[in-house]
């Protein structure tokens, strides 16, 4: 579904990702796990069309798409949900919503994902007239995600979901990931968070300063001592 | 004792000034929130879409409302080239890198202007029908006054519309306040600025013929000054806030021509000084404007 | 590597930076009258304005159109202390009388001029560095039309619209270049001292900056008002260099003129000002006999007034596309030339010619 291939992505003199290469198949739950700066989001905002590659390849569903504008990647089906939620907290939660829909020209099917989006998040029903910047933290992840889906995406790539919510809520946007993927959406989910990671994914990527040290499949991954003792906190 | 038509016939002329800076303000503020880029050469444009109304008047014979049209058509033409060559190349630079930007086209249009039609004033003199006066009640008002108050709530009422309920509109507005989150919905930037470009110049246009009405005159920098005091508009409104734009402009207009038509005539020399003032003192009791959200960050 | 770039050379720097510029002022000293003088004395007032536009906008992270205020009020105040009693009479007759009978020399007028410029910009300050981003530069655009509208209407003190005339034309080569060096001086040894240290952590993250004990409104204020000083002495000297000054010479354009050198030579060096100055009065000046109509090859084109600002911003724009850094970008080659022992002393040491030779030779196989 999704192919990288030595992708570089520098900011200034800085080179952040320095040539990684990844590979997600269809219907897959991957993870790329790593500490602050290790390049993950730019890996990602790199994919996304956000900002331009210094090299390497990103082939999306059989088509090359580096150097594509966001917007075209987004009509392609792939589709982010960004760090730190970013909705539009001045537009109500149904425009936020319809926002998702942008590049979706066929009106039943985005009014089917209406639907759906509402049913899969009651909260945002209740709160569909509602400005989205008096949503809770875990209601905007939720409203994030919802966004995200209004597109009927093929993909879905998820930036640090967990970020600066409490546990509870952590556990229910993971109860909501875990949903899509029964729904056999693919999902490509960077994680500081470790261990909610790997238990959702089937495979995790291990990112260190700009390239990958590690990869498996999540069963491996979440007993190798290497991954215990630098992000799930091992009792080694 | 200051009688109450002559205090009625300013506040007039002040919300007429008004409507013309709030048509001028939501171009400002639209493309603003959008790209916070304050687009001096606005003002511009609105001079540029006078010369041409005057040319077609007066060399092709058009009437009025035709000119006024393809003058429109003309503008928005060259609001987009504008943005094409001279803010699009710049979209990754620094606030500062694109605000000098808009200054060398403002600087580019008006010497255009003097280069083609000479920086002398000439006469722009709208048709009898349109200043005929008309009273009503105690306060005679021309047609073309007239006009102006029920044109302008109009534009509003229009660009309210397309703001909340079209799709490009909800665009606008999601763009103007998180610019990469509207990339990741799909949004295609250049095309909703380019949006945010046509309406703005169209509607400085209007705002230009009848500001030119009112001076009777057209000369190159005619724009430049009217266009500030309606960013001025804009800023105290709250910038990026339709409403905002427009309430700032009904202030402004009015303030001024309060100011000018109450003050003793040692004051009314300080005219511009007191709009700008104005904004000043409100922005120093609301940094962001009256009706401004939080404009602090934006990623 | 950067060892090995020919400017490292502190003899070619001496050469490039100060001898040839040396030489320039001393040929144009010799000829006062000349209309090439003439340029060099704008270019250098320009460096002044430029340099201290710099101060706020490339180190504060202020971002001030408003220049154009304080150089009026560097220009009248100034004026109203070096202008002839008997014209101040005719002129001014609302000045008070022991100013009006005073008349003194042009540096120490310069230096009250710069003062008053200073002054208000403490007092505007308070109010001005309230604002953020745009808002600020708007705010000093405010600035600008309030001063205007001030010597309009104080007609008594500042004749008004019509402007003041018969300034002392004693804005010489001297004059002024002294001006630039001092100027340039005390700007570079006050970025390059805490206090300037202090205003770079400003500007790149003024909430760190605050954790550090930067008190932010303060150091804005302080800034705002040393560039304001500055700036009321190039004021001064533009006003003893035109002869007659009104308003409207310093009105948004002369505002956006400083503010487009200052970018074009790079708003975070002070040296920017230098190439900003230069390009900025030299290419108009190329490009003025065009205006008079130009005839190419048999088509005669007609006289096109305003040509010359057209090509001018249509540089500019291209410049920011393509360079949006300026000219310097952040580097102080001039400055560190001009102030330091090294370049001086240079000449009389033997590695240094040893040195340039090794370098040339590298050049050149």
């Amino acid at each position: 579904m999704l192919e990288i291939r030595d992708l570089v992505v520098k900011y200034g003199g800085i080179t952040a990702v320095k040539g990684i290469s990844l590979d997600i198949r269809k219907g897959e739950t991957v993870a790329l796990i790593g500490a602050n700066g290790a390049g993950k989001s730019s890996t990602l905002h790199a994919i996304s069309g956000l900002i331009r590659t210094a090299g390497g390849k990103i082939i999306f569903d059989g088509t090359d798409i580096t150097g594509l504008g966001a917007d075209k990647i987004v009509s392609m089906g792939l589709v982010q949900v960004p760090e730190g939620r970013q909705i539009f907290t001045r537009l109500t939660v149904e425009e936020n919503l319809r926002m998702g829909a942008y590049v979706n020209r066929d009106r039943a099917d985005a009014e089917k994902n209406y639907e759906t989006a509402l049913n899969l998040f009651p909260i945002l029903k209740e709160r569909a007239k509602q400005s989205a910047g008096t949503l809770s933290g875990g209601e905007q992840q939720m409203l994030a995600i919802g966004r995200a889906l209004m597109s009927s995406p093929k993909m879905l790539l998820l930036d640090e979901p967990s970020m600066g919510l409490s546990p509870i809520m952590t556990a229910e946007v993971f109860g909501v990931l875990k949903s899509l993927k029964e729904k056999g959406i693919t999902v490509f989910v960077i994680e500081q968070n470790a261990y909610d990671a790997l238990e959702l994914a089937d495979r995790a990527y291990i990112m260190e300063t700009g390239t990958i040290s590690l990869e498996g499949s999540s069963g491996d991954l979440i007993e190798d001592e290497r991954v215990k003792a630098a992000y799930l906190g091992g009792d080694i | 004792m200051i009688n109450t038509a002559y205090f009625l016939s300013m506040l007039i002329s002040g919300l007429k000034l008004g409507s013309i800076y709030a048509i001028v303000a939501i171009g400002y503020s639209i493309v603003y929130g959008i790209l916070r880029l304050i687009n001096f050469a606005h003002g511009d444009i609105m001079t540029i879409g006078v010369y041409v109304i005057l040319m077609l008047m007066n060399s092709a014979g058009m009437p009025i409302f035709v000119s006024l049209i393809v003058s429109v058509g003309f503008s928005i033409v060259v609001g987009l080239l504008i943005e094409r060559l001279a803010y699009r190349p710049l979209r990754d630079a620094t606030e500062e890198t694109t605000l000098i930007s808009s200054l060398a086209v403002s600087a580019l249009l008006q010497n255009l202007l003097q280069m083609i039609f000479s920086a002398q004033r000439q006469p722009f003199l709208l048709p009898k029908w349109l200043t005929a006066a008309h009273r009503i009640g105690i306060v005679n008002l021309s047609t073309i006054n007239i006009i102006t108050f029920i044109v302008t709530p109009v534009f509003l009422i229009i660009l309210h519309y397309i703001l909340k309920k079209t799709k490009i509109g909800t665009a606008m507005r999601a763009c103007s306040e998180n610019l990469t989150a509207a990339r990741l919905m799909g949004v295609n930037v250049n095309r909703v600025v380019m949006t945010a470009f046509a309406i703005g110049s169209g509607l400085a246009v209007v705002a230009g013929l009848l500001l030119a009405g009112e001076y009777k005159t057209v000369y190159p920098s005619l724009g430049f000054v009217p266009g500030l005091k309606a960013f001025c508009a804009a800023v105290i409104g709250g910038i990026g806030s339709l409403g905002g734009a427009v309430t700032g402009a009904f202030i402004i207009g009015v303030a001024e021509m309060l100011f000018a038509g109450l003050m003793p005539t040692t004051m009314t020399a300080y005219r511009d000084a007191f709009v700008f003032l104005l904004m000043v003192v409100v922005l120093l009791f609301r940094p962001n404007g009256l009706f401004g959200g939080s404009e602090a960050a934006r990623s | 590597m950067k060892k090995n770039r020919i400017t490292d050379s502190n003899l070619i720097r001496l050469v490039i930076f100060v001898i040839v510029p040396l030489a320039v002022l001393c040929s144009c000293a010799a000829k006062p009258k000349s209309y090439f003088t003439g340029i060099v004395i704008t270019i250098g007032i320009y460096i002044v304005l430029a340099a201290s536009l710099n101060l706020i906008n490339g180190f504060s992270g202020m971002f001030s159109m408003g220049h154009a205020a304080f150089m009026a009020i560097g220009a009248y105040i100034s004026a109203f202390f070096t202008l002839a009693p008997q014209v101040k009479e005719n002129m001014c007759p609302g000045l008070p009388d022991w100013l009006i009978s005073l008349q003194i020399p042009l540096l120490p007028g310069l230096i009250i001029g710069g003062a008053a410029a200073s002054l208000i910009a403490l007092i505007v300050g308070f109010p001005v560095v309230r604002t953020k981003g745009h808002y600020l530069s708007v705010v000093t655009l405010a600035l600008i039309v309030v001063v205007r509208a001030v010597i309009d209407n104080q007609g008594d003190i500042t004749h008004g619209s019509r402007g003041l005339t018969g300034l002392p034309a004693r804005s010489t080569i001297l004059t002024v270049y002294i001006a630039v060096v001092v100027t340039m001086f005390v700007l570079y040894r006050v970025t390059h001292s805490d206090y300037g240290r202090g205003l770079i952590a400003m500007r790149d993250d003024p909430v760190a900056a605050q954790t550090l004990g930067i008190n932010l409104v303060r150091k804005k204020i302080s800034c705002f008002a040393i560039s304001a000083f500055f700036a009321g002495i190039g004021g001064g000297l533009w006003g003893h260099y035109l002869t007659t000054i009104s308003a409207s010479n310093f009105y948004f354009s002369k505002s956006f003129d400083i503010v487009e050198m200052s970018i074009i030579g790079g708003m975070f060096s002070l040296s920017g000002a230098i190439p900003g100055a230069m390009f900025y009065t030299i290419i108009p000046e190329f490009l003025a006999p065009l205006e008079s109509g130009f005839s190419l090859g048999s088509l005669k084109l007609p006289t096109m007034f305003g040509l010359s600002n057209i090509i001018m911003a249509v540089l500019l724009i291209l410049l920011i596309i393509f360079r949006g850094q300026g000219i310097m970008g952040n580097s102080e080659i001039i400055l560190d030339t001009w102030f330091s022992k090294d370049t001086y002393l240079a000449p009389f040491r033997k590695e240094e010619y040893q040195r340039l030779a090794a370098l040339i030779r590298r050049r050149s196989s």
